[in-house]
């Protein structure tokens, strides 16, 4: 059972484009065992901007002309695994909606495959009132992935409110990050 | 962390304390108020073969002071250091201008333990106005005498109920080497001593509440990757899932007579506040309602729940009663209110207050509906009442760090709550204990 996290393949673009010498050594191994990279990075780290050393790994892949996987194409909006929110509003925001159209059509036509729709708060207010609203953001992504053809045994949902912010930090800069819900395949 | 290598290298049988061995709290008094009560506690007289470890007086000199209603007078200005009423010369005290002393000593008992007499003495009036002997404590059990003692010394003192014997429950985290988290669920008492470790895990631990004999809790557990929501008794360790519904199970909080759990679950779409009836497992919903409906919390009668719900566009707080099975609105200042619970009288409420930069506590009169700000940081969250209703205990973020802060209910006085690393949240001040 794999895990993929967009935190990652964020990264890998935040270094590609930051670090221009993503050393060429990775770019081999990368192409057999990114998405091992991907998943071990995200349990850990889970974070954009934090797990930079395995998102190299994984430009780099992309850079040696390795097969990438739609899930690991910058350019394909399956490689877009975090949506992320206004403080206390669970309103899907309109730039991502085709993002979660190619989810949900992906879905319908691998429906062997299964995501776990984990729904965040930032820190601020009450923990339990955050927990409710991390299961209001990550509904809201259901319902508009159902309405896009996703099955409905295919999506599943789970809040952690504030407890686990993919970014530490009081400020904005890691508020923005934290309001979000993680598309997380299980199976596909 | 030196001492608890020091612990291990020193043996086998020490490893084992070393292992349950856990950072204690420590307490700072941040801001004091002008009119705390002088009083004089005198080093306790020993008349023993192998002196207590802890040193009795200390103890209660800490307990008072923290309270923020006394200031100690320093040991330097005592002129004599009498261990008894009938060794005092009140004029001594009288020059010191402090209006109360308290003298004591332990005599060790011929089965090992201790005899701990103690005397609340009126320097004024030149009498007694309490005295106890404590007989024969074991060393182990010395703290807890201390803090008894500090208990009658603050009910005669003030005519409120002192509440140093009581214990706090938190939630800690750390972040291990490899960058995981470990969250652990920790029972200590309320100075922060004795921190006993009741539950760890790599997921989190979320919303411990008591239950009102303080033999029991409830919390919300993540170690099976969603909220579950467990009852565990606190000497034994014993626990059982208590609601582990589709969706959220979350915010259990114990009826006042301790018959009742009253949760958030979300199975039926989103999230309601239910009470399920301990004996008989039967649930009832009490919220029907489209927005979030969270954070339950009892009225002392039992009458009433208060709960955050956002049903008019933003988090405030609401009252359902039970015998009309009507919803009221309570707060109507500020974009945020959130998480109350209620004073021991059932009179005021406590809560989160805020709007999106600042989330400060505050205690809403409920005849008056006043409300009052008591605290200035911007990251506050989590308040409970003493059950003497005299502090208020929150969480707040200090320099990047969980810590634990309490404020007295008038905002004079206010105290740091922190652990050597790693953040503390969600404390739940504990129920008096021998009522």
């Amino acid at each position: 059972m794999k895990q993929i996290y967009l935190g990652l393949v964020v990264a890998g673009v935040i270094s590609l484009s930051a670090c221009s010498t993503t050393p060429k050594a990775t770019e081999g191994e990368a192409g057999g065992a990114k998405m091992e990279g991907a998943e071990s990075g995200a349990v850990t780290s889970g974070a954009a901007g934090t797990g930079a050393a395995e998102g190299a790994a994984i430009s780099g892949a992309g850079k040696a002309g390795a097969a990438l996987t739609p899930f690991e194409d910058p350019k394909n909006p399956l490689s877009i695994r975090v949506i992320y929110f206004d403080f206390d509003s669970s309103v899907v925001p309109a730039d991502v909606r085709d993002v979660l159209t190619a989810h949900a059509q992906y879905l319908a036509s691998n429906p062997s495959a299964r995501v776990r729709l984990e729904g965040h708060a930032d820190e601020r207010g009450s923990r339990e009132y955050n927990v409710g609203l991390g299961e209001r953001r990550a509904h809201a992504v259901n319902q508009i992935m159902s309405l896009q053809g996703a099955g409905g045994s295919q999506l599943s949902t789970v809040s952690y409110g504030e407890e686990r912010p993919a970014e530490a930090g009081h400020d904005e800069s890691a508020w923005r990050l934290n309001r979000r819900v993680e598309l997380v395949y299980t199976n596909y | 962390m030196k001492r608890f290598l020091q612990q291990i290298l020193l043996g086998g049988i020490l490893l084992v304390t070393g292992i349950t061995a856990h950072a204690a709290l420590t307490i700072e008094i941040t801001q004091g108020v002008r009119k705390a009560q002088p009083i004089a506690v005198v080093p306790f007289g020993m008349e023993v073969a192998v002196p207590p470890a802890e040193n009795v007086a200390a103890i209660v000199g800490d307990d008072l002071k923290r309270s923020g209603r006394f200031a100690l007078v320093p040991q330097k200005d005592f002129i004599s250091r009498p261990h008894q009423a009938s060794e005092v010369k009140f004029s001594d005290w009288r020059l010191l201008n402090v209006p109360n002393l308290v003298v004591g000593k332990i005599k060790q008992t011929a089965t090992g333990g201790y005899d701990v007499q103690f005397q609340l003495l009126d320097v004024f009036k030149g009498s007694q106005i309490e005295g106890y002997v404590l007989r024969n404590i074991s060393a182990s059990h010395m703290r807890a005498v201390a803090h008894q003692i500090s208990d009658m010394i603050y009910e005669r003192l003030t005519g409120e109920k002192g509440a140093f014997s009581t214990r706090i429950l938190y939630v800690e985290v750390r972040t291990k080497p490899d960058k995981s988290k470990l969250h652990t669920l920790v029972v200590a008492d309320i100075d922060g001593h004795n921190p006993q470790v009741v539950l760890s895990s790599s997921e989190p631990i979320m919303s411990p509440a008591w239950s009102p004999d303080g033999q029991r809790i409830a919390y919300v557990s993540y170690e099976k990757g969603r909220p579950e929501i467990y009852v565990q008794e606190i000497v034994s360790g014993q626990r059982r899932v208590l609601s582990s519904e589709k969706g959220i199970n979350g915010a259990p909080a114990w009826s006042p007579d301790g018959k009742k759990i009253a949760m958030t679950l979300s199975f039926a779409g989103n999230p309601d506040v239910y009470v399920l009836d301990l004996a008989s497992n039967s649930r009832t919903r009490i919220t029907d309602n489209y927005a979030i409906d969270t954070e339950p919390a009892w009225s002392p009668d039992g009458k009433s729940l208060v709960f955050t719900s956002d049903r008019g566009g933003k988090p405030h707080i609401y009252r359902y009663t039970f015998a009309d099975k009507q919803v009221t609105r309570l707060t109507f200042e500020g974009e945020y209110n959130a998480r109350a619970s209620f004073s021991p009288d059932g009179k005021r409420l406590t809560m989160v207050n805020g709007d999106k930069s600042r989330f400060r506590i505050a205690i809403l009169d409920l005849k008056s509906g006043n409300m009052q700000v008591l605290t200035d940081s911007r990251l506050d969250e989590s308040p409970s009442f003493a059950p003497n209703g005299s502090m208020v205990i929150y969480a707040t973020e200090d320099r990047n760090r969980g810590v634990l802060a309490a404020v007295s209910v008038d905002g004079g006085v206010k105290q740091r709550l922190a652990i050597q690393e790693g953040d503390v949240r969600e404390p739940a001040w504990g129920p008096f204990m021998n009522q």
